[in-house]
């Protein structure tokens, strides 16, 4: 068997690119009511108010174009006396994908 | 102050508005001549002001201020908002540069504040013509019931039916003290300048405003309205917590035309039931 050396060339490797929907129920198909992104290839610099439309129409969608689920709130019960307390958004769905970049 | 014209005070249904908002917006309001004056106005600053110096006192060094703030429809919206003789709590200009490369996060100003029966509000006023690409504030409708901590959210970059302001020159908006907001990206060839009062009130905010329409249909309608960034259930918390900041402004507390607080607040106390049908009674008689 004889050896081949690798051709000269820039070493390939991955970052995460990660984005968060904010569904309009703690199920995965509903409706994304918001949406953050953030994009460890630094190609893209999403923001705050950059936009009025959001990427997907619902979670489902996301992981039909590939984006992978790695983490989703948990449904905790309200504290005692605070039943009718609003706050932050209850159906946040954190998703990445990897994507390749030369280092 | 001189009090305001009736006239000049808001509506019941511009207050319902503004409990459901969290904002009212007076497109132009402000004369074009000022306007022209605000720029170089604001680039010389403003005097700072002692926190709770009464209106009335806090801008005596600025001529121009005292024209913002006494202009009929501006002193109109105050008083009905905070009352007569309100306090300045601080002011601020604030200016986004031109090709300036940051957003602010979405927050809310100060601390979290969670009185339910008074508010502050934050007059915001533009002397320019805002495009979306000059980045005018970003804020979220409804947002101001939120029980949350200045940039605590600052993970939110986008919601469904937020507001980037847009406005004529002139425009001026009052805020809600709780309401979710930030400095968008300004991404024209233009420095934006946006003044900044915040007012606290001296007097319990109740019936403030003109209150001849209070039970118009259209108040019932401002108050049930939802936002489209709003979770499905969570949704339903918000028009429980905005007719209770009604309840406080009128003085009402039967006013709930959609039952949302009446329903889970009913505990009759009135017993029916007879004494024979008591097992505890019956035990009590045999000893």
């Amino acid at each position: 068997m004889t050896a081949t050396a690798p051709a000269e060339t820039a070493q390939q490797t991955v970052r995460q690119q990660v984005l968060v929907l904010y569904l309009a129920s703690s199920a995965l198909d509903a409706r994304v009511v918001g949406w953050s992104r953030y994009d460890g290839t630094g190609e893209t610099h999403p923001t705050t108010g950059d936009s009025d439309v959001p990427p997907y129409a619902t979670g489902l969608d996301a992981l039909k174009d590939g984006w992978r689920l790695f983490q989703a709130a948990q449904l905790l019960p309200p504290a005692h006396g605070h039943e009718y307390d609003v706050s932050f958004l209850k159906h946040e769905f954190f998703f990445e994908k990897l994507a390749s970049v030369t280092a | 102050m001189p009090q305001p014209h009736r006239k000049n005070l808001l509506t019941s249904v511009q207050m319902a508005h503004f409990v459901a908002n969290g904002a009212f917006r007076m497109d132009a309001v402000v004369p074009d001549e000022m306007n022209q004056q605000a720029i170089d106005v604001l680039k010389a600053g403003i005097p700072g002001v002692p926190y709770g110096t009464p209106l009335s006192e806090a801008f005596v060094g600025s001529e121009f201020v005292q024209r913002l703030v006494q202009l009929p429809e501006v002193a109109g919206a105050i008083h009905s908002l905070v009352g007569p003789d309100p306090t300045v709590d601080h002011h601020a200009v604030h200016i986004r540069k031109a090709h300036e490369g940051e957003a602010q996060n979405l927050h809310g100003d100060a601390i979290i504040d969670v009185r339910e029966d008074a508010f502050d509000v934050q007059l915001m006023y533009y002397p320019q013509e805002v495009t979306l690409e000059m980045g005018g504030t970003l804020s979220v409708p409804g947002s101001h019931l939120r029980r949350t901590n200045e940039s605590d959210t600052g993970r939110y970059q986008n919601l469904l039916g937020q507001t980037r302001l847009t406005c004529p020159a002139g425009t001026v908006v009052f805020l809600h003290h709780g309401i979710w907001h930030g400095g968008r990206k300004n991404d024209s060839a233009i420095d934006r300048y946006m003044f900044k009062i915040r007012f606290n009130p001296t007097v319990r905010q109740v019936r403030l405003w003109n209150t001849d329409d209070l039970y118009d249909a259209e108040v019932a309608r401002e108050l049930d309205q939802t936002f489209p960034w709003y979770e499905n259930a969570t949704g339903r918390l918000e028009k429980y917590n905005r007719i209770k900041l009604w309840q406080a402004l009128t003085g009402d507390d039967t006013f709930d035309p959609e039952y949302w607080v009446t329903r889970v607040s009913n505990r009759p106390q009135r017993v029916v039931a007879q004494r024979s049908l008591n097992p505890h009674a019956a035990k009590k008689e045999m000893a």
